[in-house]
């Protein structure tokens, strides 16, 4: 059945693992993370945040179910560098399956590797941390290929960011299709068009799910590129500034730190709702005086508890991030953690104690992964209504409001 | 929030006996639920009738009441013991079906008892079928098209609307008794009216077709405080129309989308707040449109269930456990996952290995009954594996099954370019029709040349897993490379194969050597298993519970050891009638005993219901499949110093010779002794060296010997086929007609094949003696059941009595000797089962069976003495003496063994004990005197002896003399007696009174059958009579009285005992007793 080429994984430490080739014939260097997620490889593959990475999926069988049309992707492109599994199916079984995992790849040019033993190499980057490798079906020794592996740049100090934003901005207009939304039916009704207020999103690569949502929230939405300064993104009039998810090293985006000071100021000066997902957190969280700090392994995965300051929920939530804002650093910020992990206690948001301002480090777009985070956008068009003075139809307001939504949908910040 | 203070001592209400659709999974739930709740110092009280669980050890709970599951014994328990709160949500439907029975009478609020984990409205509302459909709407969840009627007039009306095939389903029935699909208007009429009868509130939901889609269940977890998690999803891959438990299933659920998958999660959710489920876990199950991904909801279990222990042993993730803790008022987050003892369990578990459960069936044992799968489940047991693909986990649950099959063809059983290779037809229509061997279909379709999408079209399994399947046929042909090789030319084809799941036995069948050739070359080309974590979180967290299974080609996970001694305890596998719960009961005190002895203990088994598959049972546990192969990869990777295999049952017995020929340390009673007990030719030449009686008999190679030996032996005589266990295929014969259709069609006896003829003991008594014996010939009687029917009903479907009722102290004298002087002359270590037939004062050997029996836990709890923890000391080497076990301990109490039967679901087989064993389960009933004893054991199965209502008496010829008795006695405690008119007649001339007569059911009405229906029947007397015609009346009375749930009694021996309960239950209501009070000296347990 696996008459594919071999293939290798060499890790910067000389650990190599073997395998066979799917996907696109093509050498990559790339940070090796791994993902616990029983599904949602096509996201997962086009999520800007895994720019640069090598996926490991410790699910062991991938492709099952194929790759569907662009209402799962997450961006317009391919973003992560390679993907290790266990088994790659080579037979897609969904009514929406267009092609296979296998075809797919080959035809966005991202190599695969099958076949590895997956579970040894998750425990090695557990132990280890995850660390640069290289995925290859060359045949020179392991040598060569773990040299390689050590040449590659780290991703901290990495501005990914930049090479991932788009290049001008645009006007973003769809919301969920039917059949593959994301909501319960008492959130298909979706508040007209625009009706709830005008909002930036700062693209450091962010998700199309968040963008989806913001749309099905009745927001008008604008992306604007990562490098935009604040001036310019206040120039437009928003009613309020969402700093989008992303990849890398947050200390490294200067320029978006910078911009965010300035939004945050201008939440301070007239009430301008700021948000932000995931790298927007942790950009938000540095404007604001916190640091960051990279992460032994990360959080990868779609079932990471994390814990509600404000109501003592816990919700299950999707995880993709190997920085975080350290909590010592909070202190003269405005800032207090909203939500923390009960794996590791790892900030995964934080909401400004005087102004509209909050973020959460997880993805309550999902995308994949569980929806019970989703009122997160609501709060934020409910913030955004609120300063633009729209009137609220009646009951729009419940979930925030009472705190408690019948979905779980406990306020996102 | 922490656990609620005002709850200082709680009920927990067990399932009863092992029943289809509710097994040891309840055992299971129930003892963790004991555990959770006993270490936070509340009092935990227990009633369960079923005395083979482990649930009811005395240990387990401060009080333990061995009494019928029934609202009046948990109305009496609570006056008695004045509980804070009842947990009904660990207990299955039986224990659920309490609750709301309690509800009804208002007694929560007149006792001030609370019922906690979910309470009689939600309860309601999730199983009443309108209502449930209103909350899915409510939930903007979509559900089939569907009517809720009482009546079959209703029914025809809605039909036209629903359309065929259609799906009907009883309301608050277990597995969906007496549910179906119709495909035509007679088959709708039929299954319509069997549904209103099988609801005991004659509620049917009629429902649209949604055959065909694929089917899933998601676990579901919430506290309450909101929080909800899924512990797992799991998929058919038999789609909808098989019920879950007759279906293949995997985990996680393999073809959905991540939005496919996240709108189901929703979905659950969603109901499961609607529904109000305060806290506690419970099972969602959907079904999805291929075609389209539209998903309905079908319906949701307010409880633990039969998925939840499925789901908790697939994740590592413990649902009972934390269910419990839950009802006692804690919240996920404050609770730990116990894999990873660091990270919470307000989590979802995430698994790198693939789940696959295979059900198991003992169709044959029903013969007359639809073997077709249906909505109502027919399967006794289940086996799980799991695998790092697909193809690997099916394998091994293939193999896991121990029905022959090693895994996916290539294998004994593999008619695949046989004679009885089968036909394109046969294919077509086992692919068509739902059938326990439709997996195996699949491939035979795919070698006959069937492409994929017509395999699909046909079965409709979803295309992914038939290309699995395909696969594997495909890969089959690479192993064609291997025939008349030198396997160590292939080391990396056979690796592949290990890697796709094939086993030694088929890798042995396609290269033409033997098992042990090709486990040979393994090991010379060192390809041997790799032992991985069930770990709950995919290696993310560093995890410390050793729990176990094998794979290929990979890098072995660190297998944590203490050092100290190492024993090995071989489970029994799936359950099936004959080999259950009771084995892994003897398996979990072996594991007990010598953990707290010191050693460490090591569990292999298959089966996902058990506690023996707890992974805190054990030391270690590793989920393998009971093979020779897979246990010695165990044993290689382990090295223990000893083996015990007398304690799984016959599954890892018949294991045994092979294992000591591997050089695996067998301790307790050697393979050799095993084999002298087992073989007849050898077993005989014991029974003659002590000169011990052994019924006449004979052997057959021929239709003529057989019918030679017959007459020498004289009418009745028991006859079998040679070459198998168990009781399968034994019948009575009382003629030589039936005996040559016997020998020719039952048996099809040939040279090869020769038929075991022995007189048949009429009216003998049969008798169980369990005992334990060590090393130095010291030998102990554990208990003497007296089998309440007369002989020729199988040991395992008889009624017992411990202490015996009837026979004189001589003859049991006798029988304590010869057991004795047995398990000296065959060396037994450990324990032995002896029945014997006792005519007259004759005393006949039938059987010895050196191992745990199924009566050990029964006799463990009537008597107080843990036989099998003691069993497993002796196998390691202590005495009798040193621990303590001197002499037979007199039971305080009358303890009867009842069994219960899975008739009902299986409706065209003829309902009469036999030789073959049949039931699925059974209950205890103690007290101080037999009487009373015998009420509580037919209560506890559900067969109530104090309903208001006549006694039907129908008996044959030979029976109507002593049944005047029975009669008289009846009546003299004022029960009206309705007898047909032979037994009218024979009665009325001995003065009994209060009789009166009915039609025979060719000879008028009211017949029999119309008195049953009307309800006017309250217990039948029915002994069987051999004329063609009669035994068709009789069927039929049989057959509806286990519908309606009406005690029937098929000899005179259980009438007689009966009539003493019905006596008893006159008096008033039977009192409850804990074992506590009872038992002394539990130390030992």
């Amino acid at each position: 059945m696996t008459q594919s080429p071999p293939a290798r994984l060499a890790l910067e430490d000389g650990r190599v693992f073997h395998g066979r080739a799917f996907g696109a014939r093509r050498e990559v260097a790339a940070e090796v993370v791994f993902n616990t997620s029983h599904t949602g490889y096509q996201e997962v593959l086009t999520d800007p945040s895994y720019r640069g990475q090598a996926v490991v999926f410790t699910v062991p069988i991938l492709g099952i179910y194929g790759v569907g049309d662009d209402a799962d992707d997450q961006s317009g492109q391919a973003q992560a560098a390679a993907i290790v599994c266990r088994e790659a199916s080579p037979r897609a079984s969904n009514y929406r399956s267009r092609r296979t995992l296998h075809e797919h790849l080959e035809a966005v040019g991202v190599p695969g590797i099958e076949q590895v033993d997956t579970r040894t190499l998750t425990k090695h980057l557990r132990d280890t941390g995850a660390k640069n490798g290289v995925v290859s079906t060359s045949d020179e020794p392991d040598e060569a290929l773990v040299e390689r592996a050590r040449r590659a740049p780290s991703m901290a100090g990495l501005d990914l960011a930049r090479v991932v934003t788009t290049a001008a901005p645009y006007r973003w207009d769809e919301g969920f299709r039917p059949d593959s939304s994301p909501w319960g039916p008492d959130e298909v009704a979706q508040a007209a068009p625009g009706a709830r207020g005008r909002v930036v999103v700062v693209d450091f690569g962010v998700k199309r799910d968040i963008l989806r949502h913001l749309v099905a929230q009745g927001l008008e939405v604008e992306v604007v590129p990562a490098s935009t300064p604040a001036d310019a993104i206040l120039e437009r009039g928003p009613d309020g500034v969402l700093l989008g998810s992303g990849p890398g090293d947050p200390a490294a985006v200067a320029y978006g730190i910078e911009a965010a000071r300035a939004l945050l100021g201008a939440a301070e000066r007239d009430g301008l709702p700021v948000h932000g997902v995931c790298l927007g957190h942790q950009i938000l969280s540095l404007a604001a005086g916190a640091t960051t700090r990279k992460m032994l392994f990360g959080h990868r995965g779609a079932n990471h508890p994390v814990r509600c300051a404000r109501t003592g929920r816990v919700l299950i939530t999707a995880h993709n991030h190997g920085f975080a804002v350290d909590p010592a650093t909070l202190g003269r910020t405005g800032l207090e953690a909203s939500y923390v992990s009960l794996f590791d206690g790892t900030v995964e948001g934080i909401r400004h104690t005087r102004l509209p301002v909050a973020a959460v480090q997880f993805h309550p777009e999902a995308g994949p992964g569980p929806h019970e985070a989703g009122a997160f956008f609501r709060e934020f068009a409910l913030a955004v209504s609120a300063r633009r003075g729209a009137p609220e139809p009646a009951g729009a307001g419940r979930g925030a409001a009472d705190g408690a939504g019948p979905a779980g949908q406990e306020g996102g910040a | 929030m922490p656990r609620d203070p005002s709850i200082r001592s709680i009920l927990i209400i067990g399932a009863g006996p092992i029943v289809i659709g509710q097994a040891c999974e309840f055992d299971y739930s129930g003892t963790q639920a004991c555990k959770a709740i006993r270490e936070e110092g509340i009092r935990v009280l227990l009633l369960n009738s079923n005395p083979a669980t482990i649930m009811t050890d005395p240990v387990m709970a401060d009080r333990t009441f061995i009494e019928p599951v029934t609202a009046d014994a948990v109305e009496r328990i609570c006056a008695q013991e004045r509980p804070d709160a009842i947990l009904p949500t660990l207990g299955g439907q039986t224990s659920l079906n309490v609750a709301m029975e309690l509800a009804r009478r208002g007694w929560p609020a007149r006792s001030g008892v609370r019922i906690l984990g979910a309470d009689p409205e939600v309860i309601d509302r999730a199983e009443n079928r309108q209502r449930f459909k209103d909350i899915a709407a409510r939930c903007g969840l979509a559900t089939p098209r569907s009517y809720v009627v009482h009546t079959v007039a209703e029914a025809m009306e809605c039909q036209k609307d629903v359309g065929l095939p259609a799906i009907i389903r009883p309301s608050f029935t277990l597995g969906g008794t007496g549910g179906g699909i119709a495909y035509n208007v007679d088959e709708y009429a039929a299954i319509v009216e069997s549904g209103l009868r099988a609801s005991p509130v004659s509620e049917i939901l009629i429902e649209e077709s949604v055959l065909g889609w694929k089917e899933f269940e998601l676990e579901v977890v919430r506290d309450r405080n909101d929080n909800c998690i899924i512990v797992c999803s799991i998929e058919n891959v038999d789609p909808m129309g098989v019920h879950t438990g007759d279906s293949i299933t995997v985990a996680p659920a393999l073809t959905l989308t991540d939005r496919e998958y996240q709108r189901m999660r929703d979905g659950a959710f969603a109901i499961m707040r609607e529904v109000g489920v305060e806290c506690g876990g419970s099972n969602v199950q959907f079904a999805s449109d291929p075609a389209t991904g539209r998903q309905v909801v079908i319906e949701m279990n307010p409880r633990v269930s039969r998925s939840s222990a499925l789901a908790s042993k697939a994740t590592g993730f413990p649902i009972a456990r934390i269910a419990a803790k839950l009802a006692i008022g804690y919240t996920l987050d404050e609770l730990k996952n116990d894999i990873t003892r660091s990270t919470p369990a307000s989590f979802e578990p995430t698994i790198d290995y693939i789940v696959t459960k295979i059900p198991r069936f003992d169709m044959e044992k029903f013969p007359g009954a639809d073997p077709t799968l249906t909505t109502s489940m027919k399967s006794v047991g289940e086996a799980m594996a799991m695998g790092r693909t697909f193809k690997e986990s099916l394998q091994k649950a293939l193999r896991s099954l121990e029905r022959g099959r090693f895994g996916l063809g290539l294998d004994r059983h593999d008619r695949w370019g046989r004679p009885d290779q089968p036909t394109r037809a046969e294919i077509v229509d086992r692919l068509a029709r739902p059938n326990n061997e439709r997996i195996h279909f699949v491939r035979y379709a795919l070698k006959a040349g069937l492409d994929e999408a017509e395999v699909c079209r046909i079965s409709r399994f979803d295309p992914w897993f038939v290309g699995e399947l395909a696969e594997l046929v495909r890969f089959e042909e690479r192993l064609r490379a291997l025939r008349g090789q030198a396997l160590d030319a292939h080391r990396d084809l056979l690796l592949e194969a290990k890697r796709h799941g094939y086993s030694d036995v088929q890798l042995a069948a396609a290269a033409g050597v033997t098992e042990d050739e090709v486990r040979a070359a393994r090991g010379r080309l060192g390809l041997r298993p790799a032992y991985r974590t069930v770990d709950t979180c995919a290696a993310e967290f560093a995890a410390r519970t050793p729990y176990f299974y094998s794979t290929w080609g990979e890098e072995p996970d660190e297998v944590p050891s203490a050092g100290k001694p190492k024993v090995v305890i071989l489970g029994g596998g799936p359950n099936r009638i004959g080999q259950g719960i009771e084995f892994d009961y003897c398996c979990i005190h072996a594991a007990i005993a010598l953990r707290a002895d010191g050693y460490e203990t090591i569990m292999v088994n298959s089966n996902p219901e058990t506690v023996s598959t707890d992974y805190d049972t054990s030391d270690r546990l590793y989920f393998e499949p009971l093979t020779l192969e897979d246990v010695l990869g165990v044993i290689e990777r382990e090295r223990p110093a000893g083996v015990i295999v007398q304690l799984g049952g016959q599954t890892p017995l018949n294991l045994a010779r092979r294992l000591e020929a591997a050089g695996v340390p067998i301790i307790g009673t050697s393979p050799e002794a095993i084999h002298r007990a087992e073989d007849r030719e050898a077993f005989e030449a014991v029974l003659e060296k002590l000169g011990l009686d052994k019924p006449p008999h004979g052997m057959a190679r021929t239709v003529e010997e057989a019918r030679d030996v017959a007459r020498r032996l004289g009418y009745p005589v028991v006859v079998r086929p040679s070459y198998v266990l168990g009781g399968r295929g034994m019948a009575v014969v009382h003629d030589e007609a039936s005996l040559l259709a016997f020998a020719e069609e039952a048996a099809s006896v040939s040279p090869d094949h020769p038929i075991l003829v022995d007189q048949f003991l009429e009216d003998a008594i049969e008798v169980d003696v369990d005992l334990l014996a060590d090393a130095t010939g010291d030998v102990v009687i554990g208990g003497i059941l007296e089998h309440i029917e007369e002989a020729g009903v199988h040991s395992g479907d008889a009624s017992c009595a411990l202490p015996p009722y009837t026979l004189p102290p001589l003859l049991l004298d006798r029988m304590r000797e010869a057991s004795r002087r047995l398990a000296r002359e065959l060396g037994v270590r450990g324990l032995m089962n002896v029945q014997y037939a006792v005519k007259e004062d004759n005393v006949y050997v039938l059987e010895a069976n050196p191992r745990a029996s199924r009566t050990v836990p029964f006799i463990s709890k009537a008597t107080g003495r843990p036989l099998a923890m003691i069993a497993a000391r002796v196998m390691t080497g202590r005495t009798l003496a040193e621990l303590g076990v001197t002499g037979e301990v007199r039971p305080p109490r009358f303890a009867i063994k009842k069994s219960v039967f899975p008739w009902a679901r299986f409706p065209g087989c003829n309902i009469l004990l036999g030789p073959e064993m049949r039931s699925t389960g059974e209950v205890m009933g103690m007290d101080r005197d037999f009487a009373a004893a015998f009420a509580k054991a037919q209560a506890g199965a559900g067969e109530h002896l104090d309903r208001p209502g006549a006694v039907l008496i129908t008996v044959r010829d030979q029976d109507k003399r002593q049944v005047v008795y029975v009669a008289k006695k009846l009546a003299s405690v004022g029960c009206e007696i309705v007898a047909t008119r032979g037994t009218y007649k024979v009665l009325e001339r001995n003065g009994v009174e209060r009789l009166r007569l009915v039609q025979k059911i060719d000879a008028g009405r009211p017949n029999p059958l119309d008195l049953i229906r009307n309800g006017e029947i309250s217990m039948i007397v029915n002994t069987p009579s051999h004329g063609p015609l009669a035994h068709e009346h009789e069927k039929r009375i049989r057959s509806l009285a286990v519908a309606r749930n009406v005690p029937c009694f098929t000899t005179i021996a259980a009438a007689a005992a009966a009539v003493s309960a019905v006596e008893h239950v006159k008096q008033g209501p039977l009192r409850v007793e804990a074992l506590q009070d009872v038992l002394v000296g539990l130390g030992a347990f």
